[in-house]
Parts: structure tokens; sequence; C-alpha cells
């Protein structure tokens, strides 16, 4: 059991986090919390791509030593690295052979192990888009402050609905105008 | 007249028509907000969003050039797929391509009016920019052929559409909440679909989606593979407006630009829907360990829960565009009740109601964005007498309502029938039920607006005729009379959304 949690431990971390980010984003009342929930919510993502990418006793994933030189001879790339396996527990259960296989086939040739290059580069683009998302937010709340005067969402919900109230009494004072006309 | 059409595109750039669809809008998005004024970054959207229909018309072209739908591949950057990223068009792709790519490019002829109106003149041109890159990013979600790609084009798309609903404020200040609602539902939906996806990835080694339908059979009852399914399944839910993750939807579309909500409510939660559909009919396919039940326990009680629950709410609106953004969420209800049936008949009437609602709402829309140009209000209140002050614009609105309602001779009568026959095929006569019931229910919030338009006294009698400006009356009954040729000869787009069935079921990745 006690194994069972620690091998583990990367997920329950992110679990975690994601959990903590989610309910901060859907239960602050403060726009800006909400956003920093949804920062940390999506921070928790890329870890777990960062994660999945480690491979065990593997290195960073730039050549080197006899892989540099064995590229440097045949002036060629090392077969393409599509497709390492992520170290997933989960993907080992299904079938380590099939595991195993994979990794052996992609790293046929190399001298080194390395860690898969390709989460790291999903998530540098997620991160652009994470920070493009929290521009964009971040932009809307300054507008929010300067129309309603607060980033409190329950005074905003209360101002809309104050407003929503005066609207329909207006409209309903039209309609008896209309009917005794 | 397709084939005429795509005789215009000399051969070296067909061969990149992929490329070029979602290329060209993203290439004029930052050359439109570099503009001195609205007016030519307006004439270059347009300029780009008609290149782009014009590439679609080309793809489908090329894809009806064999039998029962081609399947085309194309390797960005002439990288080999799977380490490259591949766009990959089959019948399908094309006629959601086709759909997206001739709405937006109405939408950008018609927007100008209302934009000039609605958007304070220093940020027309950015305006026209952010509406490009949305543009960009739904075509990428349906042409791309990579799980990881779509996510990015999905959030392009979806970043642009916060701009652009913040930018109703304007008109009214509660576009802003709405939009930062709107943006925090998104990125959850987006981020829980990156989760998927990663899981997916964990144990098939691959984003390629021809790829991933080819390893994960393999994997079948792998708990991750499961739980990368249901998180893809919420994350596109929420991107769809999938009752009950529909929140931000009624919001949004009630106080985003009139322009906006016209092409929002035709475009981008067909775009999820098209992605979901994707996704569990060629990603994961049938045989996937319980899709099936996925399809009758999930989504075919939200489909029908949305149709009814969403059409009792549309009832008690007030605000026109409440009711019709109401109404849209049921509307996908249908759409998600036909792809639930899981068979090939189903899924066609879904695609099927998902082409013709795009036409429905657009041209609903784009008569209420007419009337909010020349008078200003929204509410029922402010739509009494407007058949006779406006009786053009309301008239093709009528068609749309009309079409809605699923009334014979027009397109949602088309797309309901063949819902209604692939049901009693099925065996699911109570689903027939609902769908009646559903209808009745339009029946009665559409003919309340009807009536008030129509049959009641205008609120000033002395209201001078205004009909909305010619470059919005002209898309508009291009749509209206769209919706009454598909009723009278549903053919052509009942037959697109057949062979994308077919292709989905023919196991034609």
């Amino acid at each position: 059991m006690i194994e069972f949690v620690l091998e583990r431990g990367n997920y329950w971390a992110i679990i975690g986090l994601m959990m903590i980010g989610l309910y901060i984003s859907f239960s602050a009342t403060n726009l800006i919390k909400r956003l920093v929930g949804l920062g940390l919510f999506q921070t928790s993502i890329i870890l777990f791509y960062i994660s999945l990418s480690r491979v065990d006793g593997g290195t960073a994933p730039i050549y080197y030593g006899k892989d540099y030189k064995a590229m440097k001879a045949y002036g060629a790339h090392p077969p393409a690295a599509s497709g390492h396996e992520g170290a997933t527990q989960e993907g080992a259960e299904a079938g380590a052979q099939s595991y195993d296989g994979a990794y052996a086939a992609t790293s046929e040739g190399l001298y080194n192990v390395y860690s898969n290059p390709l989460p790291h580069v999903l998530m540098l683009t997620a991160i652009v888009v994470g920070v493009a998302t929290l521009a964009v937010g971040l932009a809307i709340i300054v507008r929010i402050r300067e129309a309603y005067g607060t980033i409190e969402s329950d005074e905003i919900r209360a101002m809309d609905l104050e407003v929503a109230i005066a609207e329909a009494a207006d409209e309903l004072e039209e309609v008896e105008a209309g009917a005794n006309a | 007249m397709i084939e005429t059409l795509s005789n215009l595109v000399p051969g070296h750039l067909a061969a990149h028509a992929p490329a070029l669809l979602v290329v060209i809008p993203m290439l004029f998005a930052p050359l439109a907000a570099f503009m001195p004024n609205g007016r030519i970054a307006w004439l270059l959207s347009v300029l780009a969003t008609g290149l782009s229909l014009l590439m679609a018309i080309v793809l489908l072209d090329q894809v009806q050039s064999v039998a029962g739908g081609a399947t085309l591949s194309y390797a960005m950057g002439g990288w080999a797929p799977d380490a490259g990223i591949e766009f990959r068009i089959d019948a399908l792709n094309s006629m959601v391509v086709l759909l997206v790519s001739f709405i937006g490019f109405l939408a950008a002829l018609f927007g100008w009016p209302t934009i000039q109106a609605e958007i304070r003149e220093a940020k027309q041109a950015m305006f026209m920019s952010a509406y490009l890159v949305c543009f960009t990013g739904l075509l990428g979600v349906v042409v791309t052929g990579d799980a990881f790609n779509l996510f990015v084009f999905l959030e392009i798309s979806s970043i642009a559409t916060y701009v652009l609903v913040a930018l109703g404020s304007g008109r009214d200040r509660r576009a802003l909440p709405a939009a930062a609602n709107y943006l925090l539902m998104g990125t959850i939906g987006a981020s829980f679909f990156v989760v998927g996806v990663g899981f997916l990835y964990a144990v098939t080694g691959t984003l390629n989606m021809a790829e991933l339908a080819l390893r994960l059979p393999e994997v079948s009852g792998n708990r991750a593979a499961m739980a990368g399914f249901a998180f893809i399944l919420v994350g596109l839910g929420l991107k769809a407006a999938m009752f009950p993750l529909h929140q931000w939807l009624p919001n949004a579309y009630a106080y985003s630009p009139s322009f906006v909500t016209m092409f929002l409510a035709a475009t981008a939660t067909k775009v999820a829907l098209y992605a979901l559909v994707r996704f569990l009919f060629t990603v994961f396919g049938l045989e996937f360990t319980f899709e099936g039940s996925t399809l009758i326990w999930i989504l075919m009680p939200m489909g029908i829960a949305a149709m009814i629950a969403c059409s009792f709410q549309a009832v008690f609106q007030t605000d026109v565009r409440r009711t019709l953004a109401y109404s849209s969420v049921a509307q996908v209800g249908y759409m998600l009740l036909g792809i639930s049936i899981g068979t090939a008949a189903g899924v066609s009437a879904g695609l099927f109601h998902l082409v013709n609602h795009a036409f429905i709402k657009g041209a609903l829309f784009m008569a209420l964005a007419g009337i909010v140009l020349q008078y200003k209000g929204t509410s029922l209140n402010d739509m009494r007498g407007l058949g006779r002050t406006a009786p053009w614009t309301m008239t093709a609105f009528a068609i749309g309502a009309l079409s809605l309602i699923g009334v014979p001779l027009t397109a949602g009568f088309q797309s309901k029938f063949a819902l209604v026959s692939a049901l009693f095929d099925n065996g699911w006569w109570w689903g027939v039920i609902v769908v009646m019931f559903s209808s009745l229910l339009a029946v009665i919030y559409m003919g309340r607006i009807l009536e008030t338009v129509f049959f009641r006294a205008p609120l000033n009698p002395n209201k001078r005729r205004k009909e909305a400006p010619f470059l919005i009356l002209i898309p508009l009954w291009i749509m209206a009379l769209i919706n009454i040729w598909i009723g009278v000869q549903g053919g052509f787009v009942a037959g697109l959304s057949e062979s994308a069935a077919q292709a989905l079921f023919g196991g034609g990745v």
C-alpha cells in the first residue's frame, strides 16, 4: 500500500495542485484570485506532462559522448525519437512488454538514455497559451474595475441584478402605458 | 458550381489548400491590426475569409473527387506525419470547413454596419484582427490531425473570442463579467482536454489522431486511456456548451457585439462539437470500452435534458437574444441526441442538424443585428410591431424562426425528420416524443416573439419605416434562402453529412 502511494508521488502532488487550483477558481469571489487559481491549475498540467517525459536513468535530451560522435560521423540524425513512451505506471500496467519494445525501438542506436523531449516542447506551447489567457483575463478584469468599481464577482452580480430588475420594471410600465393608450 | 470555383485556383496552390485555408486568415490578422482605419481592416477581413472559403471549396472538390470521399493528408512543413503535424481532411472535415468558412465570409460581409455602430472607431481595426484570429483558430481545429495541435487552435480561437465578447462593453457593461466567466470556464475546458491528451500520449506514445485510432484498441481497457477519454469528453463538452456545462453561453451571447453573437452562434459551438465527434468516433471508436455506455448514459440524457430544460428557460426570457442563446443550448441537445444513437444514420442526422442550425441561428442573429442597429433594444417589448416597420428584416427573421421550430419546407424540418427517422430505426420511440415536445416548446418561445413582431402595434406608431442597411439585408436573405433551399431540396447538405458519417464509420480515418 505504502509502496503504491509512494511510487506515484508525482501524481499525488499534481492531483493536489490541480484540485486546489480548480477549487480556487470556482470558490473565490475575487476575480484576480480566480485567475490565480486558473494559473495553478494550468501549471499542474505542465508538471503532469513534464513528469510523463521522464525516463528512468535518462538525462537531458541533448546528444553527448558516443551519441554525439556517432551523429557527427554519420552526418545524419540518429533514428528519429518520435514515440518515446512516457514512464507512466498506468502505461506499464497496460503491458510491460509493448512498453519495453517501443522503448527499445526508439532508443535504438543510442548509447545513452535520454528523457523524452516531446512533452517539454508541447509544454512550451502550453505555457504561451497560458500566458496569453492570463493576459487577456487580467485586461478584462481591469476593464471590469473601470466599469463597476469592484472586482468581487458577487458584488458585480448584485449590481447586474439591480439593473435587470430596473429594466424589467421599466418595461412593465411601458407595457401598461401602451395598454392604457 | 463547386468544380468551376475550384478550377479557378491554380494547381500548385490547390495542392497546399489545407495549409492555405488556415494560413491566409492568420497572415491577414496582424495586417488588419496595423491598418489605419477600420474600413480597410474590414475589407482585408472580407478578402481573407473569401480566400479561405475558396480554399474550402477546393478541399471539398478534392475530397469528392473520389467516390465515397477521399482522405487528404497534408504534412505541415514537409515533416512526415507522426513526427510532424498532419492536416487531415476527409468528408467530415471538408463539410465543417465549408460551413465555417462560408459563415465566416458572410459574417465578415454583413458585419461592417454593426461594427461601426457598436465598436469605438479606434478599436475597429483591432476588432477585425481579433475576428480573423478567431476564424483561423476555428478552421485550424477542424483541419488538424494532431491532438495537441487541436488544443492550440482551440485556444487561439477561444482567446480571440474572449476579446470579442468583452468588446460588447461599449453597448452594455455586463459583457465584461460575461467574458471573464467565459474565459474561466473555457480555459478549464481546454485544460481538461489537454490532460486527456496527456493521458492518451502516455498510453500510446503518439499525438497523431489517425495513429491514436490505430493504437488505442491495443490498450483497450487501460485505465489511463479511460481517464483520458473522460477528461476529453468533459473538456470538449464545456466548449460545445453541452448541458449542464453551458452556463457561460447565455450571457456571452446576450451581451457581446451583435456581429460576434452571430458568428459565435453559427460556428464556435459547432466546431467544438465537431472535435467531440472526431474523438468519439475516429480516435476512440465505438469498440472502445464503455464508449457505448457513455453515449447512452451520458450524452443521450444530457442531450435530452438540454432539449427540455433549456427550451423551458428560453420560454421565460424577456430578451430575444437570451431566448435564442438558450435555444442554442437546446439545439446542441438535438445534435447530441443524434450522435448518441451511435449509428451512421443517427450521427448523420446530428451533423445535418449541426449545419442547419448554423444557418438558422446565423439568419436569426443577423436579423437581430439589423434590429439592434436601427432600434437599439432587443427585449421582447422593443420588438413590438417591427414586422410593419422593418418587413424585409423581420420576414427573414420569421423564416429562421420557422426553420428553428421545424416547419416543413425549411431546413429545420429536414434535419429533425432525419433525426426522428434515425431514432425510430433504433427503436428509441420515446426519443421521438422528446423531440416533438421540445419542438413544441420552440413553437411557444419563437411564436411569442413572432406574435410580438407581427401582430402587436409598434411601440411608437409614428416611427418611420427603417430597414436594416443593404449590407446586412443581402447576407441575411442569403442565409434565409439557404434555409428554404435546404428545406425544399435538402440533397446537397444531407449528402454531405451522410458521407461524413460514412467516413466516420467506414474506418476511413
